[in-house]
C-alpha cells in the first residue's frame, strides 16, 4: 500500500483526487465544502494542523450530512499550550496519522469548491503536508470569506476581519466552543449570506 | 464519526414540539438530515401554487410570514419565529402549497426531509397528533397557547379566498359555564342578574338541561309593556325552545344557526340537542368578535374583559393589527389614532376593574392621567407607561386615608399594566408613587414649582407632566390644573428657557460628512439611537413651542406641529416638515419594534437599504432648523 513512498509513482488517492478535475461536468451544481483548521500555531512551516472540520453546501443549502471531521496526532511538537491540550485529549483516542487525515480529507472534498476563513494559512499547511507526502499543491478552488467581505464592502485588502467580528456583523449566534467543525459551520452561515449579498451564483 | 453540528441542531429542536417528544438520540439522528438555508429580507420560501416541497422547515432564526392572496393584495396572516414548524402540507396533502411563505428578516431556516421525519410520526403518537391536531385546528400550538413554539399548517379552507373566510371555519370560541336560572325563578332577580353581569340573556334550566332561555328582547317585550308583573316566574317570559348546538360548532355554522332560527343566542350543549347538559353559550357577540380584529371589536372586547389576562389578548391583537397596517402601509397617523383609542380604552377598563375589585368606591372625584408617549397618544409599542393621578380636595384629617386609597387604586391599575406587557417606568413615574398621586392643590403647586423654579435637573423630569391626557374620571380636575397652568406659564420666559434648553441638547443627529451618527458604547455599537437622537428632540420641540402658544389639549407631537403651523403662517413650513418628519421617524422605529420585539430605539444602519437611508436622513434637516429657531426665540445664548 505504500508503494507511492518508494518511488513508484503517485499513490492511488492522489489519483483518484486529480481524477476528479478531469470530468467537467457542467449539470451538477457547484458542491462547496466550507472547512477550518485547528493548528498548533501561526507558523506554516513549523506548525501543523491539528484538527479539520467541513460542512458542504450544495445549493445554497447548508448539508448537515455532508460533514468531516478530523484530528491528526501531534507528537513532535511540545509547544502545545492548554487549550489545543484540552482539546487534543477528548480527541486523543481517534486521532490518526496527518498522513492518513490527508488520504480522507481529500476522499472528502474531492473536486469541491473550498470555502474557508483567511484561508491562506491554512492552505499553506495542508500543501506541506503534502509535500511531506511527496505530492503536489492542493487543485481545489478556494474562496475566503474575508475576501468576500471587502469586496461587498469595498474595502481595502488590508483590512481584516475575525471570524467573531463578521458573526457580530452579520448577527450569527457564535458558538461556545471553538472547535474546527464548529466555526466550519458559523463559516458556511457567513458564506450563504455573504454569497447573496455579493450575488454570486 | 460523531456530528457536532448535527448535535447543536438537535440542542436547539429539543425545545420546541414536538420534537420535544422525541429523544435526543432520535433528534440526532434527524439533525443528521437537515439543511440549513438562509433567507434574506422578503425571499420567498415558497408560493402559493408552488409543488410541495420534499421537506418542511423550522425557523432557526429570523422571521417568516405567511400570507394568502385575496384580490390581488398579499395579507399577513401569520408569522413564525425562532421555533415555529412551517411548511407542513406535504406531510398530509399532495396538492400544491395554499400560502405564500416570505421572509420578514434575514431568516436561517432548518428544512427537515419529510421522508426522514416520516417514520418518527408514525412511530410516535404524540408527534402524530401534535401534527394532526395543528393541522385540523389549524391554531399554532395546540398544547401550549401562549406563543411557545407554535405550528402552522397550511390547512386552510378558503373560497374567495378572503382572509377572514380563513377564521371563518375556525371554530367559534365562547362563553363556557354560562348563568343560567330555574324556571321558578322571579323575573326581577333574573333581570338582576343580568345587569348586574352585563349579559343580555339567561338561559334556563332543568337537571342541567336547557328548556327555554330569557333574553333583553323577552324582558322588553313582555315586562316593560307590562303584559307580565315583574314578580312573575321566568318560566311564563322565556323562549322556547332554545336552540341548541354542539360544542365544536364553527363561527360559519353558528352564524347560520343563529340567522335560520332568527335568535340572537345559541346554547351549547354536549352533543347539542336540548335534552344533554348545557355547556355554553353563544351570541352574536361572540360571532363578531371571531370574524375580525377590527378595531371597533377589540374596543367591544376591552368593556367586557374581566381580568388581566382578557386585556392581554386585546393588547397582543392590537400588536398584530399594527403590525398588518405597517404591511399594507396604511399612514401612521391612523394607526396611531386607533391604536391610542384603544389605549385608553384599556387604562380605563383596568381602573374599572381596579375599583371593582377595590371593593368600595373612590371616597372624592378624581382624574387619571396618561403621561409621556401615552399621554401624547403616540404610542404603538409595548414600551413605558407613565401616568398620575389627582383626586379633590379633602380635609386634612380625611387626607392620609383618601391618599391610600388612591394609592391602592393606582397599584391594582399598574399589576394590570404589568401583566398585559407594558415596561415599568424606570423613574416611577407612576401614580402609584405617593409623588404623582395628590390633591389638586398640591399638583397645582407642584406644577407651579416646575415652572417658576425651573432647574435644570427638575425640568428634565417634568417635561413629561406635560404631556398629559385625561383619561378616567371628573373632568373638572383636569380643566382646573390645566387652566392653573397655562395661566402660570404665560409668558414666563424663565420657564420656556428651561424647557427649550431641554429640546435642543441633542443635535440633529447628522455628522460633518453627513454621515449618521452612531453610538459608541458596547451594548448598542453601530446601531442608531433614533428615540433620543431624532425622536426625542422633536417631541421636546414641539412641547415648548405648543406651551409657549398657549396651546391647550392638544398633546400629541404631529398635531401640535399642525397647530403650530397654523397660528405662524410665517413658519408653516417648517413645521410642517416636523410634522412629517415625526411621522416618518415614527414609522421606522414602529417596524423595527415590531421586528425585533423591542421598543425600536436602536436601528442598525446596516440593515437598512439606501432609500430607507436617504428617508432617515431627510428628517434630521427640520430637526436642525427647529432647534435653531428655538435657540433664536427663547434668546438661549444666555443659557447655554
Amino acid at each position: 500500500m505504500l508503494d507511492w513512498l518508494k518511488g513508484k509513482g503517485d499513490p492511488t488517492f492522489w489519483k483518484v483526487y486529480l481524477d476528479n478535475f478531469e470530468k467537467e461536468i457542467t449539470n451538477t451544481p457547484t458542491r462547496y465544502v466550507i472547512f477550518d483548521c485547528e493548528r498548533t500555531g501561526l507558523d506554516w512551516k513549523k506548525d501543523t494542523i491539528l484538527s479539520i472540520g467541513c460542512i458542504g453546501i450544495t445549493n445554497d443549502q447548508i448539508e448537515i450530512n455532508d460533514f468531516f471531521e478530523i484530528f491528526i496526532e501531534n507528537k513532535n511538537d511540545k509547544r502545545q499550550n492548554e487549550a489545543v491540550e484540552k482539546l487534543f485529549k477528548s480527541h486523543s483516542n481517534e486521532a490518526v496519522s496527518e498522513t492518513e487525515a490527508m488520504i480522507q480529507f481529500l476522499g472528502h472534498i474531492k473536486n469541491a469548491t473550498l470555502v474557508g476563513h483567511s484561508t491562506n494559512l491554512d492552505i499553506e499547511m495542508i500543501n506541506q503536508a503534502l509535500k511531506r507526502m511527496n505530492l503536489g499543491k492542493i487543485k481545489n478552488n478556494i474562496l475566503d470569506i474575508n475576501v468576500m467581505y471587502q469586496r461587498f464592502k469595498n474595502l481595502p485588502e488590508d483590512e481584516h476581519h475575525t471570524l467573531e467580528e463578521l458573526c457580530d456583523l452579520f448577527k450569527i449566534r457564535k458558538s461556545h466552543r471553538h472547535t474546527a467543525s464548529n466555526d466550519a459551520y458559523i463559516t458556511a452561515l457567513l458564506f450563504l449570506k455573504l454569497k447573496k449579498k455579493l450575488k454570486m451564483k | 464519526m460523531r456530528n457536532p453540528i448535527a448535535e447543536r441542531i438537535a440542542d436547539f429542536l429539543k425545545h420546541y414540539p414536538p420534537f420535544t417528544s422525541l429523544t435526543y438520540h432520535e433528534l440526532v439522528a434527524i439533525s443528521e438530515q437537515v439543511k440549513v438555508l438562509y433567507l434574506e429580507k422578503n425571499q420567498i420560501l415558497f408560493k402559493i401554487g408552488d409543488p410541495t416541497h420534499d421537506s418542511f422547515y423550522v425557523v432557526a432564526s429570523g422571521a417568516i410570514g405567511l400570507s394568502v392572496i385575496s384580490d390581488a393584495e398579499e395579507t399577513l396572516i401569520d408569522k413564525c419565529d425562532e421555533g415555529d414548524i412551517l411548511g407542513l402540507r406535504p406531510f398530509f396533502a399532495k396538492n400544491n402549497y395554499l400560502m405564500t411563505a416570505k421572509s420578514r428578516e434575514d431568516s436561517i431556516i432548518y428544512a427537515i426531509p419529510i421522508e426522514v421525519f416520516k417514520p418518527y410520526v408514525t412511530g410516535n403518537s404524540s408527534v402524530l397528533s401534535f401534527l394532526l391536531e395543528s393541522f385540523a385546528s389549524n391554531t399554532r400550538n395546540p398544547y401550549d397557547k401562549d406563543h411557545r413554539g407554535k405550528l402552522i399548517s397550511e390547512n386552510v379552507i378558503f373560497n374567495e379566498q378572503t382572509a377572514t373566510d380563513i377564521q371563518y371555519f375556525q371554530p367559534i370560541k365562547y362563553t363556557k359555564k354560562p348563568i343560567t336560572a330555574s324556571p321558578n325563578d322571579i323575573v326581577k332577580h333574573v333581570a338582576q342578574t343580568m345587569a348586574s353581569r352585563q349579559i343580555g340573556s339567561v338561559i334556563i334550566q332543568e337537571n342541567q338541561m336547557p328548556i327555554g332561555i330569557v333574553t333583553d328582547n323577552d324582558l322588553s317585550s313582555k315586562i316593560a309593556t307590562g303584559l307580565f308583573p315583574i314578580n312573575v316566574t321566568v318560566d311564563k317570559i322565556m323562549t322556547v325552545p332554545v336552540v341548541t348546538v354542539p360544542e365544536d360548532i364553527s363561527i360559519a355554522e353558528a352564524q347560520m344557526m343563529m340567522l335560520k332560527h332568527n335568535v340572537p343566542y345559541l346554547c351549547v350543549t354536549r352533543d347539542g340537542t336540548e335534552k344533554s347538559t348545557i355547556s355554553g353559550i353563544i351570541s352574536e357577540h361572540h360571532v363578531v368578535a371571531a370574524q375580525a380584529n377590527n378595531p371597533g371589536v377589540l374596543l367591544k372586547q376591552i368593556k367586557r374583559a374581566e381580568r388581566s389576562k382578557d386585556l392581554k389578548i386585546v393588547r397582543d391583537k392590537l400588536t398584530d393589527l399594527i403590525q398588518n397596517s405597517i404591511d399594507r402601509n396604511i399612514p401612521i397617523s391612523h394607526i396611531t389614532n386607533v391604536a391610542s383609542e384603544i389605549t385608553i380604552a384599556i387604562t380605563k377598563r383596568a381602573i374599572t376593574l381596579a375599583i371593582e375589585k377595590e371593593g368600595t368606591p373612590p371616597p372624592v372625584r378624581f382624574a387619571w392621567f396618561n403621561l409621556g408617549s401615552q399621554g401624547r397618544k403616540e404610542q404603538l409599542l409595548l414600551t413605558d407607561v407613565n401616568n398620575s393621578l389627582i383626586f379633590e380636595d379633602v380635609p386634612a384629617e380625611q387626607y392620609d386615608q383618601v391618599k391610600k386609597y388612591f394609592l391602592r387604586l393606582a397599584e391594582r391599575v399598574l399589576e394590570t399594566f404589568e401583566k398585559i406587557g407594558y415596561e415599568k417606568s424606570e423613574q416611577g413615574l407612576n401614580a402609584n408613587n405617593e409623588l404623582w398621586c395628590k390633591s389638586l392643590t398640591d399638583w397645582i403647586k407642584q406644577y407651579n414649582t416646575w415652572i417658576n423654579t425651573p432647574g435644570e435637573k427638575g425640568i428634565h423630569r417634568s417635561s413629561i407632566f406635560f404631556d398629559y391626557s385625561f383619561i378616567y374620571g371628573d373632568p373638572f380636575l383636569e380643566k382646573a390644573l390645566t387652566e392653573d397652568i397655562f395661566s402660570k406659564a404665560a409668558n414666563n420666559q424663565l420657564f420656556y428657557a428651561f424647557l427649550a434648553t431641554d429640546a435642543i441638547k441633542k443635535p440633529a443627529p447628522l455628522g460633518f460628512f453627513r454621515q449618521f451618527l452612531v453610538e459608541q458604547d458596547e451594548e448598542h455599537k453601530d446601531t442608531f439611537d433614533i428615540k433620543n437622537r431624532a425622536i426625542t428632540p422633536l417631541v421636546d420641540a414641539a412641547r415648548v413651542l405648543a406651551i409657549s402658544k398657549g396651546i391647550k389639549g392638544i398633546t400629541n407631537t404631529y398635531q401640535r406641529f399642525k397647530k403650530l403651523a397654523d397660528l405662524e403662517p410665517q413658519n408653516a413650513d417648517l413645521y410642517l416638515e416636523c410634522a412629517e418628519a415625526f411621522h416618518i421617524l415614527h414609522w421606522f422605529r414602529t417596524e423595527d419594534g415590531l421586528k425585533t420585539d423591542s421598543n425600536g430605539s436602536y436601528l442598525n444602519i446596516e440593515e437598512l437599504t439606501k432609500v430607507d437611508k436617504v428617508k432617515l436622513k431627510n428628517c434630521f434637516q427640520p430637526i436642525n432648523d427647529i432647534q435653531d429657531l428655538i435657540k433664536n426665540r427663547f434668546q438661549l445664548t444666555y443659557f447655554t
